[in-house]
């Protein structure tokens, strides 16, 4: 079959759109104040959406300064100084004002009533709050780097953090603070919504796995994140009183912050990717029309990601002078992650076997998102390895293994699961070959601007630097010209998808006949998300491949 | 809200429109204090850490500093917020009864000690400024034989201050929230807070209570008899 006959296979646009019973949750109060004191989850999800893009766009921005300056061995562009500045920004961007709200808090926000068949989250002003703590911290943040910067890195590790740093550190604590507490608010509501809100017959096991998936993610920012902020605050502390708890010449240490910030933000990897995976795990049987292989051990293998996922923090603090037993078990714990981790790729790949594959831009998305993760999994197996993590530490190994699995592969699910869920968010459907083509010039710029930084690290070139021994300067060029493609990769969906919000054709309720809860209420849905109280009588998933 | 209005005025309290049944909205909020003292109690998870690694590193220096602090008032306060956490739970029984002036009288008098502590708790900073023991500049206790000493110790005031501190801002927000209740409840619902509320509240205050039964041993009591 010609990939046009695909799309009309898995388009249904038989049926024109019935009258709406309801309004949908677009229409009428459309001043800036009702959106700005809405209670309606999906408005939320909606401001979030645009707030993500504005600092994924920032973040980008950065990245995009560091792979022009490392285009030439010299440095020559910025100082080294701004250089610090840029990667610190980049990183501190994008790990709290991009992934970690992401998915769950746009996605999330939007789709976590709808799947389990509730009228909202169960306390929406918090979720408002969310939002608006969300904004706040942004804006910190923004105002550290306009007053000059901050040059610690994305990590803030002491004592250079706390005692030698002369840039903007504790703005920048400040804001992460902040947000930690709009993620906190978050992963409550979701966690309350789903005990309490399910709709009659929604058993846990009739759950979509991207319920499970954000379920588990909140968990990890319910019981993870308060300890980064306690820690933030003893740093913020030591820098204005000068006083070591974390600095050893004061008698403090050291090691205490990295134990206590890889706490968190070893959980706070999978806080990216577990979204990530559920988002996957929605488009996949969708596009292959088979039911998810092995629905159980998938959302067993989500949970025991999240649970081993807060016992792994010290295979970050391999070379750091930690006792080597302790070295062992964390090694020996890392290596047990990748066993639930295997078990999703493998369900994901058995779905698609005997399926009706069709390829449109959320399955391209999506299968990008399986590739890029197996590999940026593979090659966490050879950091989780004690002898050669002393070879690859602090080396662009470890920069190209975290990109695959946070761009390849939460990005990639994230814009799979925009357009995935756009025609139910918007009311319009998408260019479907705009969309394919911005899923294939992602896919090759992202393997172009990382591949050969596994290739860099391997050959000993250290993270962080803005010059370099010139024998580096082809790979380095190979993954500066992979960023420019990247990024008109990213460029272009902005560009398409705010065309269809004028003019794309309107979308049915279910335009890719997909079976959650959400494709059964009109696009987009009304206020209160379903004009009738749904009953779940059916398991999830239950698609039938097509006749050949 | 339009969908709002329908289910709102007929029950008393108010129902809101995401729940179904005012005993699924009580469980979902009871439910979500549960899941925000988890997060409470991992904030001050750090505060102990800390406290752990200082007293193996420096056992002998956090018992010199521990001996500063004025066990009598620690004990004292131990006391006053026992009890009002003892009058708490009595004020949610009160309420479950719908006895709700009765509620009203035993929240009052549960903020009171709550105050109580707080002066007493104030009145101890005052006397440790005093004695040169907050942490920074200024710091100079008197019995520190050499500096390596006198950093160790100091570090045994910062976490100090930070989990006596943390530990009255949470002390101080209980207050407001129990006075505010004491106060809404002379009103029915809808325009007062439902009974389930006190219950609420009560929960919060035992777990502030519960954070300083760690906080009182570990810093007037277990490294003073130490090093």
């Amino acid at each position: 079959m010609t990939s046009a006959q695909n799309d009309a296979a898995i388009v249904d646009d038989s049926a024109a759109p019935p009258e709406r019973e309801e309004p949908g949750y677009l229409t009428g109060r459309y001043r800036l104040r009702d959106w700005l004191t809405t209670r309606d989850h999906k408005r939320i999800a909606v401001l979030y959406a645009v707030s993500i893009t504005f600092f994924f766009f920032l973040g980008g921005v950065a990245a995009a300064l560091i792979r022009l300056e490392l285009a030439t061995p010299q440095g020559d562009l910025v100082s080294d100084d701004t250089y610090n500045k840029l990667f610190t920004a980049h990183g501190v961007i994008m790990v709290w004002l991009f992934l970690i709200p992401s998915i769950p808090s746009v996605l999330g926000n939007f789709l976590m009533p709808l799947m389990i068949g509730a009228r909202d989250l169960a306390f929406p002003r918090l979720n408002l709050a969310s939002w608006y703590l969300y904004m706040l911290g942004g804006a910190i943040v923004l105002w550290a780097l306009l007053a000059g910067g901050v040059d610690t890195g994305w990590t803030f590790y002491t004592p250079f953090s706390s005692m030698f740093s002369n840039s903007h550190v504790v703005a920048a604590l400040a804001g992460v603070l902040v947000l930690g507490f709009s993620s906190i608010l978050t992963g409550l509501n979701f966690i309350v919504s789903v005990h309490t809100l399910r709709a009659p017959g929604m058993g846990w096991f009739r759950l979509p796995l991207f319920v499970w998936a954000n379920y588990a993610t909140a968990l990890i920012l319910v019981l993870a994140t308060p300890v980064l902020a306690m820690t933030l605050v003893l740093v913020a502390i030591e820098r204005l009183f000068q006083v070591g708890i974390f600095d050893p010449a004061l008698g403090g240490d050291p090691l205490l912050f990295q134990h206590l910030f890889w706490f968190y933000s070893h959980p706070a990897v999978y806080v990216m990717v577990l979204p990530a995976m559920g988002v996957a795990s929605e488009i996949i049987p969708c596009f292959a029309r088979r039911p998810v292989f092995g629905y159980r051990f998938m959302a067993y293998a989500i949970l025991a990601i999240a649970v081993i996922g807060f016992l792994v923090w010290g295979h970050h603090m391999f070379v750091s002078g930690q006792s080597m037993y302790a070295g062992m078990v964390f090694s020996l714990l890392s290596f047990l992650v990748a066993i639930p981790s295997a078990i999703k790729v493998f369900n994901w790949t058995a779905t698609l076997y005997k399926g009706s594959i069709h390829f449109s831009a959320p399955m391209l998305y999506a299968l990008g998102f399986v590739g890029l993760f197996t590999v940026g999994g593979l090659t966490g197996l050879f950091l989780a390895a004690l002898a050669l993590d002393v070879h690859l530490s602090d080396t662009y190994f470890v920069v190209a293994h975290f990109h695959y699995i946070m761009v390849g592969g939460s990005v990639m699910a994230y814009l799979g699961g925009i357009h995935f869920w756009w025609p139910k968010v918007t009311g319009r459907m998408y260019s479907e070959t705009w969309g394919k083509i911005a899923a294939l010039v992602i896919f090759a710029g992202f393997n172009l601007t990382f591949f050969p930084q596994y290739l860099l690290g391997y050959a000993g070139m250290p993270r962080r630097y803005h010059s370099y021994p010139e024998e580096f300067q082809l790979l380095h060029v190979l993954s500066s010209a992979g960023a420019v493609t990247l990024a008109i990769g990213y460029l272009m969906p902005l560009g398409y998808l705010a065309w269809s919000l004028l003019h794309g054709p309107r979308a049915s309720a279910n335009p890719w006949r997909a079976t959650g809860l959400e494709w059964q209420t009109e696009s987009p849905p009304p206020e209160h998300n379903f004009t009738r109280p749904p009953v779940v009588v059916r398991e999830p998933y239950a698609y039938t491949p097509e006749e050949p | 809200m339009s969908a709002h209005d329908a289910t709102a005025a007929s029950a008393p309290p108010v129902l809101e429109p995401q729940f179904g049944s005012h005993a699924q909205q009580d469980f979902a909020r009871s439910f979500g204090m549960w899941v925000f003292l988890a997060s409470e109690l991992l904030f001050f998870g750090p505060l102990l850490l800390g406290y752990l690694v200082l007293r193996m590193h420096h056992p002998e220096a956090t018992g010199m500093a521990s001996r500063h602090t004025d066990m009598l008032l620690g004990t004292i306060n131990t006391a006053v917020l026992l009890t009002s956490s003892l009058l708490m739970a009595l004020a949610g029984h009160a309420a479950q009864a719908d006895e709700r002036r009765r509620a009203a009288r035993l929240l009052l008098a549960t903020a009171l000690l709550g105050i109580a502590f707080l002066a007493i708790k104030g009145y101890e900073w005052h006397q440790e400024f005093g004695e040169h023991l907050f942490p920074g500049a200024g710091f100079r206790p008197d019995d520190a034989r050499d500096a390596g000493t006198a950093h160790a110790m100091e570090l045994f005031f910062l976490l100090y201050f930070a989990a006596t501190a943390l530990h009255a801002l949470h002390l101080a927000i209980g207050v407001a929230a129990a006075l505010w209740l004491a106060r809404g409840l002379r009103r029915a619902p809808p325009r007062g807070p439902g009974n389930e509320t006190v219950e609420l509240a009560g929960l919060y205050w035992h777990f502030v209570d519960v954070v300083w039964i760690f906080l009182y041993p570990v810093l007037y009591l277990t490294a003073r008899s130490g090093g």
